[in-house]
């Protein structure tokens, strides 16, 4: 069980690092899917299933969600500003 | 300042953080040996005083209820906060976009994804309503629970789109319920004032403990949570996914 716990707390590490070295921000949502997930596993090998229940459903779902989310809203903005300065304010939208 | 002195100066800040938290960590207690008297009292009260079998759901909804009211109206503030923020995003742009932008969605999800989605749709509702009403028996609890109810209506959308998962939630609906959610906890508190007890003591019947109905408030207040759970999540999706995909492909 120890070595288990020991091997968890190592693979934490390291996926927390690899979030951290991710430096493209649409990549980094599935890292930390991944970071949960593991911190997922560690929490049961450290039996506290109450905190993998909330970690599996904040860390790989709420959290990379939002963060993709708001990543889309970003680039949808920057997009829209694109397409605005291209034309000019008076001529209006063609739609 | 160029990036080596950075890197050094890095190197400090990390080192003594390091340092400390070895400190700190070295006379920590283990597992093994953990002789806290909240543990106690909590390991020793939590089935016979409340008769709730999960100690750590006994203690965010009952022993230390108060705690969650905050968190409960953290979550509820949150929610509320961003989605003023979006809306007034959305109010900005009223008149149509330009069609330079492409529909965001146009490509349907394959049928595999869509077969599979259907088939999962209805256990995983199965699923959150288990966790959220057996709270104070197993893991769980209103928490947990209302997080995979919300995502089992994003999985529809992952399969659909946006009119599908507008079509079948009604956002009045999802807000009246999140209200309900947040006020229903903080009624429930004011039950054992009937009793001239104070704010959220466990004042109803205890029950039979390993069975759905025990635990006194404890289940109550975890489908109160799950209420609240539910709906902000959905509520955070609406706007986002609202904000995001149909402007651009009404």
């Amino acid at each position: 069980m120890i070595l288990i716990q020991l091997m968890l707390l190592l693979l934490v590490a390291i996926s927390g690092t690899a979030v951290v070295f991710a430096r493209d921000p649409s990549t980094q949502p599935v890292g930390i899917g991944f970071f949960g997930l593991i911190l997922t596993v560690m929490f049961m090998a450290f039996r506290a299933p109450d905190v993998a229940l909330s970690q599996i459903v904040i860390g790989t779902v709420g959290l990379p969600l939002m963060i993709l989310l708001a990543l889309a809203k970003m680039r949808r903005d920057a997009q829209q500003r694109e397409t605005a300065e291209k034309r000019p304010a008076k001529e209006g939208p063609a739609r | 300042m160029n990036s080596s002195m950075r890197m050094v100066l890095f190197f400090f800040g990390a080192a003594g953080i390091a340092l400390l938290l070895v400190c700190a960590f070295v006379r920590l207690p283990g597992p093994q040996n953990l002789r806290s008297r909240y543990l106690k009292r909590i390991n020793d009260g939590a089935v016979p005083e409340r008769n709730a079998t999960d100690a750590v759901t006994a203690v965010n909804f009952d022993y230390r209820g108060f705690d969650t009211v905050g968190e409960e109206f953290i979550l509820f503030v949150s929610v509320m906060g961003s989605m003023v923020l979006l809306r007034q995003a959305s109010e900005k742009r009223d008149q149509p976009l330009p069609d330079a932008i492409t529909p965001a969605r146009d490509v349907p999800a394959s049928d595999a994804v869509r077969l599979w989605i259907l088939m999962m749709v209805a256990p995983k509702i199965l699923f959150g309503i288990y966790i959220v009403s057996h709270g104070q028996l197993t893991p769980g609890g209103g928490f947990q629970g209302g997080v995979i109810l919300a995502s089992s209506a994003l999985i529809i959308y992952v399969g659909e789109n946006f009119e599908v998962f507008k079509k079948i939630l009604s956002h009045p609906l999802i807000e009246t319920a999140e209200g309900a959610g947040a006020g229903l906890f903080v009624l429930i508190g004011m039950i054992a004032w009937f009793w001239g007890r104070p704010f959220l003591t466990n004042t109803l019947p205890l029950g039979q403990t390993n069975e759905l109905t025990s635990a006194g408030t404890i289940p109550l207040i975890s489908l109160a949570t799950g209420l609240e759970v539910t709906a902000g999540f959905l509520l955070l999706l609406f706007a986002f996914l609202q904000e995001t995909l149909t402007a651009s492909s009404e």
